[in-house]
């Protein structure tokens, strides 16, 4: 106690912040944490991106050229895959933006465990080195990002490389579960006087379904992928026929996780870009209700939708009716969040800097993205697209185009309330017109891959399918040219931006973290905020 | 380079024959067959050969106008918000946050459109899901990295279909679809295809005959498909199997009834060791040099 009276001394209201060890090593600051997680998410990002650089080097034309043989690439797309996931979609969306605004935007002093949040990023670290080192050990974990047993079993991939991935998943598992702990317990109860949760702002409430998903969802990812260690290693047999087990069971525990996965990454971009069209119509979010319980929806019916995924496994015909039609119901809350999108603008008085140009990409984009979707829900027609180039086009639409947009949308959005720089916005148009045109290449034409009969995770391919191969190959290079822009445009922004002011987009800016400094001083409310 | 330059001057080649008008049809009428293999910047879902495959096709179609007429109706809708209701032409924004009726209507609507996709997509599954009197039945099992097919219904032969590596290709045959044995069946007759698995997961894959499932180790699954016209289909392993996933191939040829009959007769004598031994895995035979009878006229295959 005498120590922290000591540094508190004059009891001013000057900003004083710990040294560097103790801030960045021992932090206990959400806003730390929360730039914490978006360097490590920036950092992995150009792992995983590189990644998929040399996979499209690859694709570029028939033939094998720069891959040793197919191991190597399965293992490379198993990485990409899961790098892409755990490592920096859900490190940016929810441990960066969701530590940064959900105790600022709940009118809170901190999370509600500092450092149960600190523990949660730094088991981050040995899991991203766990599954980076796995590509240098043996031939790496190359089953894919499903880790289907029997392919993943040790009689398939023996060597540790597909030990460090499952380990991997485990701490990030762990670290996403006391997150989600974390992020449900302030936001029960750490909301400031007044701050209903129906006067909750989206994110807010976005982030509380994904947390809740997160809490639900990963315990299943980690007792199957125990079960897969223990069959690896001590002799079980729990998805091996020959034991009497069932590789079919994995895959339904595996999805009964990965289908809520997805929602966990795009929800947080939902509440990202509700904030940024409402900012910049200069309006409040149309119909808020309705969008605040379509994503509990989507939360609750994206649990009882995973077989959806398993359509060729040989499920029963009845059972993959039943999983066609609860697919095709989350159409439903979906087209509800789109369209009350599209209400808030209209009508409105629309500023289209590089936030707002991410937002309206992001809807068109996760449009087409949910299109095939409700496309690949039917089975019947799922029974020649599964595992195609039209199921990766569709989830790199949904993830690639809407949660890294919605990424983006974050970054240029609260940048200047993050560091106090405002970015340079005609740098950021053109990063937004590159990254647009570049994606969009490259995914655009995977639907007429999917459709021609291209399976994933091929590294050759017949020769009639170079032509969009081609394609998506230059528009891969144009959208790694816009990432590398994109590093330069921080650079810029965090040595030369302008100084930010406390709300620099006017009066469409609404929510609590514009109404502190920017950057926000360390300890964000002296005194709890009252909300009307 | 010289195999890049052989590459290029194929995939120009087929290029030019698919945008002469449907590669397939070309097909057709030089060879009276059909074939079901990826055209030159094809787009669409590839040939079809049977009624399954008709029957996605006909459904793909309507749901492919109402995505499209719904990315529209949202593209339109952006653009006209962009266009309207900028800060300049409307400086002072509305503070509308509730219409009742827009919203109930922006719900019912998409259900409506979901039961008109629902109703036919059901349908679909039930068609798809099991063959009724079926004429015969083939057994499918994956291997890594090959496929073995067997024949209860004709004395219980079996045999290993395996792909040809690119040196080995004679011309006009396609880079990593052809196998040394394909599947044959009769064209016009409904066939039973039950799927196997004994080491990994694989999926035998034939998109152009409507026809997918996974060969899971532990489990017989059953599928069923009919080429009615006869020809030559292709596929490709779909589910990731290891090293060389992506170079098990799959050729089903489908042909008359009366060459079929010939066909099983030969097949029977060519790989008898396959009949009696449960062991059909390991299958010598099925490693010989394909016989003359059963030989592709590859060259008319080409596109």
């Amino acid at each position: 106690m005498a120590t922290a009276a000591g540094a508190h001394g004059a009891h001013d209201h000057h900003d004083h912040k710990p040294g560097f060890v103790a801030r960045w090593l021992f932090s206990t600051n959400h806003k730390d944490i929360g730039t914490l997680y978006i360097i490590f998410s920036l950092f992995a990002a150009i792992i995983g991106i590189g990644l998929s650089f040399l996979m499209r080097l690859e694709l570029q034309q028939p033939g094998m050229q720069i891959f040793a043989d197919g191991q190597m690439w399965n293992a490379y797309v198993s990485a990409h895959g899961l790098i892409m996931v755990f490592f920096v979609i859900m490190p940016a969306l929810i441990g960066g933006f969701g530590n940064w605004f959900v105790p600022i935007m709940v009118g809170a002093p901190d999370m509600a465990f500092p450092r149960l949040n600190n523990i949660s990023f730094w088991l981050l670290v040995p899991a991203f080195l766990l599954l980076g080192g796995s590509l240098f050990v043996g031939g790496g974990a190359g089953a894919g990002w499903t880790i289907y047993p029997p392919l993943s079993d040790a009689e398939y991939q023996s060597g540790p490389a597909m030990d460090m991935a499952l380990f991997a998943l485990h701490l990030a598992g762990a670290s996403s579960i006391l997150g989600a702990a974390n992020f449900i317990t302030t936001i029960f109860n750490m909301r400031a006087p007044g701050m209903t949760l129906h006067k909750m702002p989206l994110f807010v409430w976005a982030m509380l379904v994904t947390a809740f998903l997160l809490l639900l969802a990963v315990p299943v990812l980690g007792g199957a992928i125990t079960m897969l260690i223990t069959d690896r290693n001590f002799g079980t047999a729990f998805f091996d026929p020959a034991g009497g087990g069932d590789p079919v069971l994995f895959q339904h525990l595996f999805w009964f996780f990965g289908h809520p996965e997805v929602y966990i990454m795009i929800l947080p971009a939902f509440g990202i870009v509700s904030h940024v069209i409402s900012t910049f119509s200069k309006k409040p979010v149309f119909g808020y209700l309705g969008m605040a319980y379509a994503m509990v929806a989507i939360g609750v019916v994206g649990f009882v939708v995973w077989a959806h995924h398993m359509y060729t496994s040989g499920m029963d015909v009845d059972t993959r009716a039943y999983f066609m039609a609860a697919t095709m119901v989350i159409a439903v809350p979906t087209g509800v969040k789109i369209f009350s999108w599209i209400a808030t603008m209209w009508g409105g008085s629309m500023r289209f800097d590089t936030p707002m140009l991410f937002a309206i990409g992001f809807i068109f984009l996760f449009t087409v993205g949910g299109v095939t979707g409700v496309v690949l829900a039917n089975a019947g027609i799922t029974q020649i697209l599964h595992n195609t180039y039209y199921v990766v086009a569709h989830f790199h639409y949904v993830l690639s185009l809407g949660a890294v947009f919605g990424i983006y949308c974050g970054i240029y959005y609260w940048i200047g309330k993050m560091s106090g720089r405002q970015y340079p916005e005609k740098l950021g148009k053109i990063h937004f017109w590159m990254t647009f045109v570049g994606v969009n290449l490259t995914f655009f034409p995977m639907h007429f891959l999917g459709n021609q009969g291209m399976p994933r995770r091929y590294p050759d391919y017949p020769d009639a399918m170079w032509g969009w191969n081609l394609i998506a190959s230059l528009g891969s290079y144009i959208a790694i040219a816009s990432f590398l822009f994109f590093f330069y445009v921080m650079w810029v922004t965090l040595r030369r931006g302008e100084q930010a002011a406390a709300n620099p987009w006017g009066e469409g800016a609404t929510t609590l973290e514009w109404q502190v400094s920017s950057p926000p001083p360390f300890h964000t409310f002296d005194e709890l905020p009252r909300i009307r | 380079m010289r195999l890049l330059k052989g590459r290029l001057a194929a995939f120009i080649g087929g290029a030019a024959a698919s945008l002469a008008g449907a590669g397939a049809a070309v097909a057709q009428q030089a060879g009276h067959t059909t074939i079901g293999a990826p055209v030159p910047w094809g787009m669409g879902l590839q040939a079809s050969g049977g009624p399954i495959k008709d029957a996605i096709s006909d459904f793909n179609a309507l749901v492919f106008w109402i995505i499209v007429a719904i990315t529209i109706f949202v593209g339109l809708l952006l653009a006209w918000c962009v266009y309207r209701y900028s800060e300049k032409r409307n400086p002072t924004p509305s503070q509308t946050s509730h219409n009742t009726p827009l919203e109930i209507a922006w719900t019912v609507i998409p259900v409506l459109i979901l039961v008109v996709i629902a109703i036919p997509s059901f349908r679909l599954i039930y068609y798809q899901d099991r063959a009724r009197d079926a004429d015969l039945t083939i057994s499918v099992t994956g291997h890594q990295w090959y496929w073995n097919y067997r024949f209860p219904d004709h004395g219980n032969f079996a045999f290993d279909s395996r792909p040809i590596f690119d040196e080995d290709l004679r011309p006009g045959q396609l880079r990593n679809l052809e196998v040394d044995e394909p599947l044959v069946i009769p064209a016009g007759r409904t066939v039973r295809i039950l799927t196997n698995g004994v080491d990994v997961i694989h999926s035998f894959f034939v998109p152009s005959l409507g026809v997918q499932k996974y060969t899971i180790p532990g489990r017989a699954l059953e599928t069923w498909l009919r080429a009615d016209r006869p020809g030559v289909y292709y596929g490709q392993c779909n589910q990731i199997c290891g090293v060389n996933h992506w170079f098990m191939p799959i050729v089903v040829r489908a042909v008359p009834p009366e060459e079929f009959e010939q066909w099983v007769g030969q097949a029977r004598t060519r790989f008898a060791s396959s009949i009696p031994s449960a062991s059909a895995t390991e299958n010598p035979v099925a490693l010989a040099a394909p016989a003359g009878a059963t030989t592709l006229n590859l060259a008319s295959a080409q596109r």
